[in-house]
């Protein structure tokens, strides 16, 4: 399945209205009813068909480890944490938003001023043994800072792995390397944003 | 033949027949896999292996190294021997059942029958028939409602197709005269025209419905039905016990396979210029094969069903059948 066809959500579904008859009441209705299923052959159109499905031999089985089905750039799993792409800083502002709007309270973060009376985010913690992956911090972040990536094989032997910070934060050497793209997917800013920005109807 | 010989040469072929037949029994678990999921669009077993093919080996270590449960409340030592008595009447029944046609090999002409007697049909359908103690006990001991339903279905199932089963087998028997699937195999060596499939189709759609009813499989699977009584008989079983219980099922479609070509289809004999060991490998094949079709294409009937198919439709038609094949030699 290409990921065109796994993003169309314009399906539309044929179904059809089987008339039922009423089942046979009388002996000889019965009787008749047996005959006619009997030498209709239906057993041996099901017999076909499987027959031609397994000379076909249109496999549909995904062999999961060595195969993966495309997501969607929508789809929520695993926190990211982006960086600044000149300086490298962390784009979080430590505002906090994301920490407020967390439904399930699975964030945490932990600010202080630095030297330049900057906000500084020290700690930042997700502990996904409990976000239900909403997607509304992705969402209410004002700098793009926490989206949403593709990584959803998360299994681990220790609930602690599930909230380190280093883990979700694009590392210095893989920024340097230009590899940190923007991200496409949910709560990020759509393609033709400049376009439809209005100006502040000062009128009225 | 003297009969240190005849003990050696006996001996010889149980081993070969006991080692093969169990082999190709558990390969059969491998094939039914596989057919069954290419026909559902799957790709069945993939990871043991070449394409899966070593995972016959790995449930075979599976089920050996399993831990052997007898539950608490069972009735010990029939549990533990019901099973055995599955896989035993089914290679027994296979003693008697002519595998090939006589070849030579280091200059001694061999006969792949263990047992050559001449009532083999008699033999083989009462070993398979006494087949059905190993569920019938085993439900009965296991100490498990499941079971107990898994047993009370054994008996009311195999019983009756037993009757069929003898009936319908019974109009071919008139034609040949004799009861050895030797003999049966021989009247049938005029080619393609002589098979008795063509002068008793009634006989072989019934032996065949009534082979699928003896063998548990998929139209009338009612023994383990997984949807209404978990897994009948074999509940309360686990490891090597449920698998003796496995390959004796495959070993008995297998005997069924064989029956059914030996008396119907033409049995060893050379087909056009297939040579006669490989029609009826290919024949055995084929059987085994729509055995396996059918349990993907076909879904399940209710007990109620079986019954009345059994003795409204099939009994009535099998005593027909015997009567006009009586009518039509006595003419």
């Amino acid at each position: 399945m290409s990921l065109e066809q796994f993003k169309d959500r314009n399906v539309t579904q044929n179904y059809k209205f089987i008339p039922v008859d009423k089942p046979p009441l009388a002996p000889m209705d019965k009787f008749k009813q047996v005959v006619k299923r009997t030498f209709r052959g239906e057993l041996f159109v099901g017999l076909w068909v499987v027959f031609r499905e397994m000379v076909r031999f249109n496999i549909h089985t995904v062999q999961y480890p060595k195969e993966k089905l495309p997501i969607s750039p929508r789809y929520r799993a695993v926190h990211k944490l982006y960086r600044l792409l000149e300086s490298g800083n962390e784009r979080c502002i430590g505002c906090g938003l994301c920490e407020k709007i967390c439904i399930a309270n699975c964030i945490r973060m932990d600010t202080r001023y630095d030297e330049n009376q900057r906000k500084e985010v020290t700690e930042y913690t997700i502990n996904l043994g409990r976000c239900i992956f909403c997607g509304y911090c992705a969402e209410v972040c004002p700098e793009l800072a926490i989206v949403h990536g593709g990584r959803y094989e998360n299994a681990s032997e220790q609930r602690a792995h599930f909230v380190l910070r280093d883990d979700i934060l694009t590392p210095l050497d893989f920024l340097k390397e230009g590899k940190q793209e923007e991200f496409p997917g949910f709560g990020a800013v759509s393609p033709n944003a400049d376009e439809r920005i209005k100006k502040t109807p000062l009128a009225y | 033949m003297t009969l240190t010989e005849f003990v050696i040469s006996t001996i010889v072929k149980i081993l070969v027949v006991l080692g093969i037949l169990s082999a190709l029994a558990g390969f059969g678990t491998y094939l039914e896999r596989k057919v069954l999921a290419f026909m559902q669009r799957r790709l069945g077993p993939m990871h043991v292996g070449p394409y899966g093919l070593l995972q016959v080996l790995a449930d075979g270590i599976k089920l050996f190294t399993k831990e052997d449960i007898v539950p608490q409340n069972s009735v010990k030592p029939i549990f533990m021997i019901a099973p055995v008595i599955g896989a035993a009447t089914a290679f027994i029944a296979l003693a008697a059942v002519p595998l090939l046609p006589e070849f030579k090999i280091f200059g001694i002409t061999v006969h792949p029958i263990i047992a050559d007697i001449n009532v083999g049909v008699l033999f083989v359908l009462g070993v398979m028939a006494s087949g059905l103690f190993a569920p019938l006990l085993a439900g009965m001991a296991s100490a498990n409602k499941w079971g107990l339903l898994g047993a009370a279905r054994t008996v009311i199932q195999l019983l009756s197709y037993e009757v069929v089963t003898g009936l319908s087998i019974m109009a071919p028997l008139m034609m040949v005269g004799s009861l050895s699937l030797i003999d049966i195999n021989n009247y049938q060596s005029g080619g393609f025209a002589d098979w008795i499939v063509w002068s008793q189709p009634v006989a072989f759609v019934l032996f065949l419905i009534a082979g699928f009813a003896e063998t548990n499989r998929t139209p009338f699977d009612l023994l383990e039905h997984e949807a209404e009584i978990v897994s009948g008989y074999a509940t309360e079983y686990s490891g090597m016990r449920w698998g003796m219980f496995f390959i004796g099922e495959y070993t008995n479609m297998i005997t069924l396979a064989f029956l059914a070509s030996l008396i119907f289809l033409g049995g060893f004999n050379d087909w056009g210029f297939i040579p006669g060991a490989l029609a009826i490998i290919l024949k055995v094949s084929f059987l085994f094969f729509f055995f396996l079709w059918t349990r993907a294409a076909w879904p399940h009937i209710r007990p109620d069903q079986l019954m009345w198919l059994c003795w409204k439709v099939l009994l009535p038609i099998a005593v027909i059948n015997v009567v006009i094949t009586g009518l039509v030699l006595m003419i």
